[in-house]
């Protein structure tokens, strides 16, 4: 099947193959760039009043482009600064649990046995409890800010990934080179760092991208809640929350930050797809 | 199989026993009291406070009554609703909430399966397509995003149904909770009933039903239906997961009196014995009816029914 070999090489074709995949792709670069860039270039900031233009319909008044909330201010800025505080959120914690994950299921699976066994079973009782509940309690106890949102998710976060960790790493310590590495001296620390680790790369980078919508769906669920990113902070999930209330009169306050929410959701799970048809050989 | 579900009864004592002492735990692990945020109290008002509530003791001393009255059902006295036990507060709530998320679940099963099942049979065909395509949008589109907007065109646009509240004797208020519920395990079910009994399809005995002559309803209905189920039934346990998560967000939005509405207070007012008490007995609902879904998956598999040692 390779004739310029490498899984890397023949995954990137098949990935640029997979329209769907690309086109979510250039949308999710695109919203990056926007939210990042965006509110330096437009003229309001996200807490700023413009007392002329309250709860203004898009294009209706100049310079909202798409319009104003009851205060006044602009709703394409704070939705862009709320894109950027999800993405934000969801990026750190996905770090936080690959990170965790994969030291985590990597260990677990290079010295199987008891140790395995007790690590697993941890991992299990994590599992068990019922996770977005136990991130409730936390905000609740640590107080409403993004780094408690950050950590509380993040310490959920890790535990699919170090299964799945796990499961490649029990399969690939019976391969040959693992064994050339141990005949050639290496240790336990350097096998998993160098020979472990580089294998597991392709359902890990799937498995995160497809975190990454995961956790944005959370952090939204909880900002909605009015339990996750506190006003005047803009996030996607304070200002669905927002325009649900204000709907009857504002619809726009509702269908901008949701609109923008299932984009972002749909292209990361489409990306994510995309990535796991491309790296995993065996359906092709 | 009795041996299956002892083995399951007793596995999920020690998850509720982590699930009490983890709450218990993290909430004594906050900085400061549950009485801080008032303004500064007077000491010995806030030293009466703490014997009232028990706090004066020992964390150990105040575990042990805490379990001592969860085992009598008593869920101590709410910090910030100051008339009401949170027994009392969970016992008004729960059954608005078994009962919508109960509808959401049966709707669920009622529209999806054979939703699944349609377009398995019609495979690649436009409606297959269509279906498909709508179950993506189900699964991906959020709770909170799909409740506005049902609200805004079925209560706002078109005055079918109303927007919020809930009395007694008005069902109509509680069909957009339930179908908002019900619609991302609609789409889930569709999805996973489809790809299972496409696979079934492909099986030796169907083809061996075929080769045989027997009618197209009867293969569906005797021979591949039953097996192409058995992903979905494990798939009930996460369904109510979701629904559970979910009736937060659809109590809140079309304020239903709900036990999801009194843990979103509770979490906004920071009391602290409310939100424990909630989070365990929705963990605790969470883990019964999830036992009850692999109940009944054991009981249909007859490879784990007839098992006689684990």
């Amino acid at each position: 099947m390779s004739r310029h070999g490498g899984l890397w090489r023949d995954a990137l074709h098949r990935l640029a193959a997979n329209r769907l995949a690309l086109a979510s792709l250039a949308i999710l670069v695109l919203m990056t760039a926007a939210a990042s860039l965006g509110p330096l270039l437009l003229d309001y900031r996200q807490d700023e009043i413009d007392w002329a233009h309250m709860a203004a319909a898009p294009f209706s008044a100049e310079g909202h482009w798409l319009g104003t909330d009851r205060l006044g201010r602009d709703l394409l800025v704070r939705t862009l600064h709320g894109l950027r505080v999800s993405m934000g959120i969801a990026l750190l914690a996905t770090l936080v649990s690959l990170a965790i994950g994969v030291t985590w299921g990597a260990v677990a699976g290079y010295l199987r046995g008891r140790t395995d066994a007790l690590m697993m079973r941890f991992v299990d009782v994590l599992y068990a409890l019922p996770q977005v509940f136990f991130v409730i309690i936390l905000t609740v106890v640590f107080g409403r800010s993004p780094a408690t949102l950050l950590v509380a998710i993040g310490a959920f976060g890790w535990l699919t990934m170090a299964r799945i960790v796990r499961g490649q790493a029990l399969a690939l310590r019976e391969r040959e080179f693992v064994d050339a590495a141990i005949v050639g001296g290496a240790g336990t620390a350097r096998i998993v760092a160098r020979h472990i680790i580089p294998n597991l790369l392709g359902p890990v980078i799937v498995y995160a991208t497809l975190t990454v919508p995961q956790v944005i769906l959370v952090e939204s669920f909880l900002s909605f809640l009015g339990i996750g990113i506190q006003e005047p902070l803009a996030s996607l999930g304070n200002l669905i929350a927002d325009g649900a209330t204000e709907m009857e009169t504002a619809t726009w306050m509702l269908v901008v930050p949701a609109g923008c929410l299932v984009l972002l959701v749909f292209c990361f799970n489409f990306l994510g797809d995309g990535l796991r048809d491309a790296l995993d050989p065996r359906d092709h | 199989m009795l041996a299956y579900i002892a083995r399951r009864l007793l596995g999920a004592i020690p998850t509720l026993a982590v699930i009490v002492t983890l709450s218990f735990a993290m909430t004594r692990l906050a900085p400061g009291g549950p009485f801080d945020e008032e303004q500064a109290l007077p000491p010995e008002i806030r030293a009466n406070l703490e014997v009232a509530y028990g706090l004066d003791q020992p964390v150990t001393v105040q575990f042990g009554r805490y379990l001592a009255g969860l085992l009598h059902g008593d869920f101590g006295p709410s910090y910030k609703f100051r008339d009401f036990t949170v027994t009392e507060l969970i016992s008004s709530g729960l059954p608005v909430s078994l009962a919508i998320g109960a509808a959401a679940i049966l709707l669920a099963i009622a529209v999806g399966i054979p939703a699944g099942i349609f377009a398995a049979l019609r495979q690649d065909r436009i409606a297959d397509r269509v279906m498909m395509a709508l179950a993506v949008a189900g699964i991906s589109v959020p709770v909170f995003v799909i409740a506005p907007f049902l609200a805004l065109v079925f209560g706002i646009w078109l005055h079918w149904l109303p927007v919020a509240g809930w009395a007694p004797g008005r069902p109509g208020d509680l069909v957009l909770p339930v179908v908002t519920l019900a619609l991302p395990v609609i789409a889930y079910l569709a999805r996973l009933t489809r790809g299972s009994l496409l696979e079934v399809m492909r099986a030796p005995w169907i083809r061996a039903a075929r080769a045989r002559g027997l009618p197209q309803h009867r293969i569906l209905l005797v021979h591949a239906l039953p097996a192409a189920l058995l992903p979905v039934v494990s798939y009930l346990g996460p369904a109510v997961a979701a629904v559970l998560t979910g009736s937060l967000v659809v109590e809140t939005i079309f304020g239903l009196p709900g036990m999801g509405r009194h843990l979103v207070q509770g979490a906004l007012n920071r009391d602290y014995t409310l939100v424990m008490g909630m989070v365990i007995v929705y963990a605790t609902m969470m883990i019964a009816l999830n036992l009850a879904a692999d109940l009944i998956y054991a009981w249909l598999d007859p490879r784990i029914r007839r098992e006689r040692r684990p």
